[in-house]
C-alpha cells in the first residue's frame, strides 16, 4: 500500500488533500507527529496560510528536522501544495524575512499586478507549462492546461533548472519546482479535477 | 491566461438549499450534497455555499456540514454565513473551505478580516458587500440584506482592501433571484476602487448579462436562478461566454 503522510500543522484545508489522495487510490495519513514521517513511502505538505506562521509551527513540532531528514537525506518523494511549496525556498517574506526549508534556491514574494494582469491575488483557473524538471510530475497532462490559483505570493528560482513549471500571470512565475525526489506546485492539485487527480497520481507513482 | 470563473452559489437554509428573491422568500431547492455532487460532475469552476440565516439566527456556522459536503467536494469551495471569529475561519479551512467569506461581521467585528489574513493569508479570506439601492443610490446593506448602513460599496471594497481581503463577492439585494442582469454601475465603481479581484453575484439571467459584468471589470460571476432553476448549465454558458470573446476554462 502506497503509505501517504500528509503533514498537518494546525492550519490547513487537510481535508480535502486527504480525500482526494483517498480518491487516487493511495493511503492517506494526516499526521503532526514527526515519526510518522519515518513509516511514509511519500509526504505531501499541504498549506494555508502565512509563511512566517507555518515554519514556526514545522519547526517548534520538530517537523522541519524530520523532513530534512526524510526527504533531503532518505529522499523519498515530497509533494508541497500552494504555501507547502513556498515552504521548501530559502526564504519567505510573507510575515517578515523568514528562514524555510532551503531546498530550492530562491525567494517567496508577493506578486506585482501588471497592466496586463491588474488583480492580486491570483484567484482562478490559469495555464501551466511543464518544463524538463517537471517531465515526470506532469506526464501525460497536456502543455498548457488549466490549474487552480489562490495565492497573493509565489516563489523566485534562483536556479533555472529547479524551475518545473511556468504560469504567465504578472509577467510570469513558477508554477511548480522541483529539487531531488522534492516537487512543488502553487496551484492546488486537490481542487483541479481530472487534471489535478492525474498529477497527483503521477506524484504516487514516482 | 486567467479564465473567467463561472460560479454556482449555493443558498442554503436551514436543511436544505433555497433560492433567493430580494434576499427575503427564499425556496428550498433540495440536498445541499445532491447539488454538489452535481456540480462536481460538471466541473465547475469554483462553488460558493452561503449559509443564509445563520446570522440573522445568532449562529456560528454549520461546522460539521461543511466538513461533510467538503468530503464530495473536489472543486474550489467559498463557505459563507455566520462567520464571526477567527476560530470559525479556522475550522471552516480545516474542514474544506479554501475560502472563507465575511459579511456582517466585516462592519459588526472590524478587526476579523485582519486577524483572518495575517494568520491564514489574504487569498482565503473573501469580505461579502451586500448592495441595496437606496433612493437610487447604491448603499452596502447587512445581516442578510436586511439591514441598510449609510456606506458606499466603493468606500467599504477600498477599506476592506486594505484590511488584507484577499477577493470581494458584490450581491445585489434587489437584483438577487431576479435574473434581470446584474448592478452592473456597482460592478464598474468597486472594480475600479480596488485591486483585488471581484465577483459579481445577484440578477445573472443570461450569458449576456454575464458578459456585461465581465466588461465593467468582474474577475468572476456568480449565478443561483439560471443554474437552479433553467435549462442552462455552466458549460452552455461558458461556449456562449467564449464566442464572445472571454477567457473561459472549457
Amino acid at each position: 500500500m502506497n503509505n501517504v503522510a500528509i503533514v498537518d500543522y494546525g492550519l490547513c484545508n487537510l481535508d480535502s488533500v486527504r480525500r482526494a489522495v483517498e480518491e487516487c487510490g493511495a493511503n492517506p495519513t494526516v499526521t503532526a507527529d514527526p515519526a510518522d514521517l519515518r513509516v511514509a513511502d511519500r509526504v505531501i505538505l499541504p498549506g494555508v496560510g502565512s509563511f512566517d506562521v507555518a515554519m514556526e509551527h514545522l519547526r517548534s513540532s520538530g517537523m522541519a528536522d524530520e523532513l530534512d531528514q526524510q526527504v533531503r537525506g532518505e529522499q523519498i518523494p515530497f509533494l508541497g501544495i500552494c504555501l507547502g511549496m513556498q515552504l521548501m525556498m530559502n526564504v519567505g517574506t510573507e510575515g517578515g524575512e523568514t528562514k524555510g526549508l532551503g531546498w530550492v534556491s530562491g525567494t517567496v514574494e508577493l506578486l506585482v499586478p501588471t497592466d496586463d494582469d491588474p488583480r492580486v491575488p491570483h484567484v482562478g483557473w490559469n495555464d501551466v507549462e511543464p518544463t524538463t524538471a517537471g517531465s515526470e510530475l506532469f506526464d501525460g497532462i497536456d502543455h498548457g492546461s488549466d490549474f487552480y490559483f489562490v495565492h497573493s505570493y509565489c516563489v523566485r528560482c534562483d536556479e533555472p533548472s529547479e524551475v518545473a513549471a511556468l504560469t504567465p500571470y504578472t509577467g510570469g512565475f513558477a508554477s511548480a519546482v522541483r529539487s531531488g525526489s522534492a516537487y512543488g506546485v502553487q496551484f492546488h492539485p486537490e481542487k483541479s479535477q481530472t487534471v489535478g487527480f492525474a498529477l497527483l497520481r503521477n506524484f504516487l507513482e514516482i | 491566461m486567467l479564465k473567467t470563473r463561472i460560479i454556482p452559489t449555493l443558498l442554503y437554509r436551514d436543511f436544505g438549499l433555497v433560492k433567493g428573491v430580494g434576499f427575503d422568500s427564499r425556496r428550498a431547492v433540495g440536498g445541499a450534497m445532491q447539488a454538489i455532487k452535481v456540480y462536481n460532475m460538471r466541473s465547475v469552476d469554483e462553488l460558493v455555499f452561503l449559509d443564509v440565516t445563520a446570522t440573522l439566527q445568532g449562529r456560528g456556522p454549520d461546522v460539521d456540514l461543511i466538513d461533510e459536503l467538503a468530503d464530495d467536494c473536489f472543486m474550489p469551495l467559498t463557505v459563507g454565513g455566520g462567520v464571526r471569529t477567527v476560530e470559525h475561519v479556522r475550522q471552516l479551512l480545516r474542514a474544506g473551505a479554501d475560502k472563507v467569506a465575511l459579511g456582517t461581521a466585516i462592519i459588526e467585528e472590524p478587526d476579523l478580516i485582519e486577524q483572518a489574513a495575517s494568520k491564514f493569508g489574504s487569498q482565503c479570506v473573501v469580505a461579502v458587500l451586500d448592495v441595496c439601492r437606496v433612493d437610487g443610490q447604491p448603499r452596502i446593506s447587512i445581516r442578510s440584506g436586511s439591514t441598510p448602513t449609510e456606506l458606499e460599496p466603493a468606500e467599504l471594497a477600498t477599506r476592506v482592501q486594505e484590511s488584507g481581503a484577499g477577493e470581494i463577492l458584490l450581491q445585489s439585494v434587489e437584483r438577487d433571484g431576479s435574473m434581470d442582469g446584474y448592478d452592473i454601475e456597482t460592478i464598474r465603481l468597486v472594480a475600479e476602487a480596488v485591486s483585488i479581484p471581484v465577483i459579481a453575484s445577484g440578477g445573472a439571467g443570461s450569458g449576456a448579462h454575464m458578459q456585461a459584468a465581465v466588461e465593467a471589470g468582474a474577475s468572476a460571476v456568480s449565478a443561483a436562478s439560471i443554474f437552479h432553476y433553467t435549462e442552462q448549465t455552466p458549460l452552455e454558458v461558458k461556449r456562449e461566454l467564449a464566442s464572445a470573446g472571454v477567457p473561459v476554462r472549457l
